[in-house]
């Protein structure tokens, strides 16, 4: 019962700050001056009705020589507005100066995004966990061994050498020079295919190469401290070979901590890397962010934004939630 | 036996060793501060050793570079884009390196355009003139010099002060700029050919798109050259008495002498062929006078012509400039909130905590994105600082705090406040010190992600500083990445070059000082 109460607690804070956090980015882009030209091709009229029926602005006039005069909604109503359309509707707005999909409605084109991004990053996930943890074992096991010091070697040289290198090294060299790989991700949208998965290799491997690192390093740590553990040596005084007590007792007691920060690695990647996305032209969530920033959609930022934060919201409460459902010696938040 | 012991006499009383009284001996070593000793444990790790040399390294050159570089991340020049890196060690030897030269691939008109360039201009458009041919004829390897292949491009219309100006820099230098032109109707007849001032020969046919020049018995180009038996110019040839590159007297035919025509009266001005290379020397030594004596670009250039050697001169100064000023003004707002925060614990610490904690989960891309939408047209670099002091102070107030929770409640504290110190005495004087180990650690770790967040926000384009004369290391990788297409890999080299340097150093600099300053942490990781 404590652990439902816990888990409520933090989901019940998250949603405040998230709140809270969503508020803010609303006022501030509000208080911005609304974007009311029409684009080549556009009636005037036509957009300052569209922002008089999502209710930002009323009292339009069209004044001589084509001025049109308006007054603004309070921010606070118009917040009101907003929300009550998102929560009834599940209507995020239309797309208003992003040329390409102008007129769409946000939430579809939003969400037909998605598939790349995450793609991606299970793809990433399902390579980098294993090697990651393999090497990070191997090197706790070995420790102070060669091997152990090849494994750092490679550790300290992935972390350091930032994504945006890695990834062009990548391109250039898998890409470009030896031309296994399509220098760009296909934008067709049949994700299970032979052709679209092949194009999203280099994208993978430099966004889970990075992660690895972060595992093996991660992994070696905590290993190799349970393995000095009074109770490692009581499994090998009472009979179990050396692999039984590995296996039976040190990995599972290492996997309490190595285990939610998977999960929550895995939740904050959904986010997409802004970056892999950019250098390998992958049409996901990413792009979608950067060109709703140059176009200054302020309706796509907001969702965009609200999406980032409940992300890496998520994942930062994860870790601590899924250490009292995997350990139950730990409770957490028990007084 | 009948000892009376409360009156012993004094005399009786007499030393064990007769010549020596022993004090507390004084100690022999030296007392080591926790400072010094964390610095000899510093200086035992090699690799943080070095590291720091590197470090130092980069920094003088963000230093210094930009003083001896007459370039600016301003500059640019159409003409001289993708020229590859040149250094005057390397220009004029055997070694293929460095030389401003790459390796080209073409077929038997590529080569002819080549040879006619060099054989015109005298200058060594193909390295040391040696080319290989693949056995069946059709491909031509050699290394072709980016500089000088530029050549003449399209012909110019300058004014007629310009063309005097140049005739008198011509005279006072020995230096051949102008060189001569063809006559309009012996040009070859496409738009496109037409104006390229690269054609001075004589072409198989005019009409052709792809021109191949015409050869004579030696295998030499045949020159196409307007000219005028000497004294009989027409009033379409501009004046000209500077260097000819027939000689003064003029090249003899059938018995009479005749001059090349140098420039071509048309509306607006004088229609002439410049070789750029030369051109270049004169316009910037001459007419710009802005330091740059000839191209020269060490690192090569982007594919917009701007020099690579001055981009990322600037581009590190500014990142060093920025991480140092936003570490320093994080450290110090850091430090006063955790402090505050960690030693009056209680309802001051709960609200401290949530507001931190709130401010900390907004995401920075939308913290910066909402800053430039509300102040990028004032300035982008303003942008980028305060969104940097915004969030970045929480980390470091998050390390204070928790250092003054473990410091706050032990003897020696308590011993401080029995005696009556006041609060800001027992804050600064007897606990920060000995957390200042820790977060000193903790401010050289954050300057390497510092580096690469503003990196990556100028690579993204979210943030572009090149408006203010500056630029950033992630718009010249920006750049690096589009010339892959092109081959040009070495705009990315150097960029990329420079990040991975910085941030192995900083992430080695800053695990020896931890070490160092916490030597129970040796060893684990993070």
């Amino acid at each position: 019962m404590y652990m439902f109460k816990y888990v409520s607690k933090r989901l019940g804070l998250m949603l405040f700050t998230f709140f809270i956090i969503f508020t803010m980015c609303f006022v501030l882009i509000k208080l911005l001056p609304i974007p009311t030209n029409a684009l080549p091709g556009q009636d005037p009229e036509i957009v300052m009705k569209t922002l008089e029926g999502r209710g930002w602005i009323t009292n339009i006039k069209e004044g001589e020589n084509g001025v049109w005069t308006y007054d603004r909604v309070p921010i606070l109503i118009q917040f009101g507005t907003y929300i009550k359309r998102i929560v009834t509707q599940g209507d995020f707005g239309i797309v208003t100066t992003y040329g390409e999909y102008l007129n769409m409605n946000i939430w579809k084109v939003f969400v037909s995004h998605l598939p790349p991004t995450i793609l991606i990053n299970i793809y990433s996930t399902l390579i980098g966990v294993p090697i990651g943890l393999g090497l990070g074992i191997l090197a706790a096991l070995k420790k102070n061994k060669w091997q152990d010091q090849v494994i750092n070697i490679f550790i300290i040289l992935l972390i350091s050498v930032p994504s945006i290198v890695l990834a062009l090294m990548l391109q250039y060299v898998f890409c470009f020079k030896l031309g296994w790989f399509p220098l760009t991700m296909s934008t067709s949208d049949d994700y299970f295919t032979w052709e679209v998965f092949r194009s999203m290799i280099p994208a993978v491997f430099a966004l889970c190469l990075g992660s690895i690192a972060g595992y093996a390093r991660y992994t070696r740590a905590e290993l190799s401290e349970v393995l000095t553990g009074e109770f490692m040596l009581l499994a090998r005084t009472k009979g179990l070979t050396k692999s039984q007590a590995i296996y039976r007792h040190a990995m599972r007691n290492s996997m309490v901590v190595i285990f939610p920060s998977i999960l929550s690695e895995f939740i904050s990647v959904l986010s997409g890397s802004l970056i892999i996305e950019k250098i390998f032209a992958i049409n996901g969530v990413g792009g979608l962010y950067l060109n709703s920033i140059t176009f200054q959609d302020y309706d796509f930022f907001m969702l965009l934004s609200g999406f980032y934060t409940l992300v890496s919201l998520t994942a930062g409460i994860v870790i601590d939630i899924s250490y009292g459902f995997i350990d139950p010696r730990i409770r957490m938040g028990a007084k | 036996m009948n000892y009376n012991i409360d009156n012993i006499p004094a005399e009786k009383f007499q030393f064990a060793t007769k010549n020596d009284i022993y004090h507390d001996s004084k100690f022999e070593t030296k007392p080591v501060s926790y400072f010094q000793g964390a610095f000899k444990r510093f200086a035992k790790n090699k690799g943080a050793v070095v590291a720091g040399i590197i470090i130092a390294v980069l920094l003088l050159f963000a230093i210094i570079a930009p003083f001896f570089t007459p370039f600016q991340p301003a500059y640019y020049d159409m003409v001289y884009a993708y020229v590859t890196p040149k250094s005057n060690l390397f220009a004029n030897s055997d070694i293929n390196f460095w030389d401003g030269c790459k390796v080209k691939n073409t077929n038997l008109i590529g080569y002819l355009k080549d040879f006619a360039l060099a054989s015109e201009t005298g200058r060594e458009v193909i390295k040391n003139g040696e080319y290989t041919v693949s056995e069946d004829g059709a491909n031509y390897t050699y290394r072709y010099d980016t500089y000088y292949g530029v050549g003449f491009g399209k012909y110019k219309i300058i004014s007629p002060e310009e063309f005097n100006d140049i005739q008198r820099y011509q005279n006072e230098t020995g230096k051949q700029v102008l060189y001569p032109v063809v006559k309009l109707k012996d040009r070859p007849t496409l738009e496109k050919n037409k104006y390229d001032a690269n054609i001075y020969y004589k072409v198989e046919n005019p009409k052709a798109t792809i021109l191949r020049p015409l050869l004579d018995e030696n295998g030499e180009i045949i020159n196409n050259y307007w000219k005028y038996e000497v004294g009989k110019a027409n009033s379409l040839m501009a004046d000209y008495n500077s260097l000819r590159i027939e000689g003064e007297q003029g090249v003899e035919e059938d018995g009479k002498y005749y001059h090349y025509v140098y420039g071509r009266k048309v509306d607006g001005g004088i229609e002439v062929r410049t070789e750029y290379y030369e051109y270049y020397i004169y316009q910037h030594n001459e007419v710009k006078k802005d330091g740059i004596k000839e191209p020269l670009f060490l690192f090569g250039t982007t594919e917009t012509g701007k020099d690579i050697f001055a981009c990322l001169a600037y581009g590190a100064r500014f990142s060093f400039v920025f991480a140092l000023i936003v570490v320093a003004v994080n450290f110090i707002v850091g430090v006063i909130w955790g402090s505050i925060s960690g030693y009056f614990g209680g309802k001051i610490d709960l609200f401290m905590e949530r507001f931190a904690e709130i401010l900390g989960s907004v995401p920075s891309m939308i913290v910066i994105t909402l800053l430039k939408y509300h102040m990028g047209a004032t300035s982008q670099v303003l942008v980028l600082f305060i969104a940097f002091f915004a969030t970045g102070w929480i980390g470091m107030a998050g390390r204070t705090r928790m250092q003054f929770y473990r410091f706050k409640n032990q003897e020696y504290v308590l011993a401080a406040r029995t005696l009556g110190a006041r609060d800001t005495r027992i804050m600064f004087k007897h606990i920060f010190p000995n957390g200042l180990g820790t977060i000193v650690t903790s401010m050289a770790l954050s300057i390497p992600s510092m580096i690469y967040s503003e990196t990556s926000l100028s690579y993204l384009g979210i943030i572009n500083l090149e408006a203010g004369n500056t630029t950033s290391v992630g718009t010249l990788i920006a750049a690096g990445q589009k010339s892959i297409v092109a081959n040009a890999g070495y705009v990315a080299l150097f960029p990329c070059l420079f990040l991975v340097l910085l941030m192995l150093s900083f992430n080695l600099f800053g695990n020896g000082l931890r070490d160092a300053f916490n030597p129970s942490l040796r060893g684990t990781e993070d």
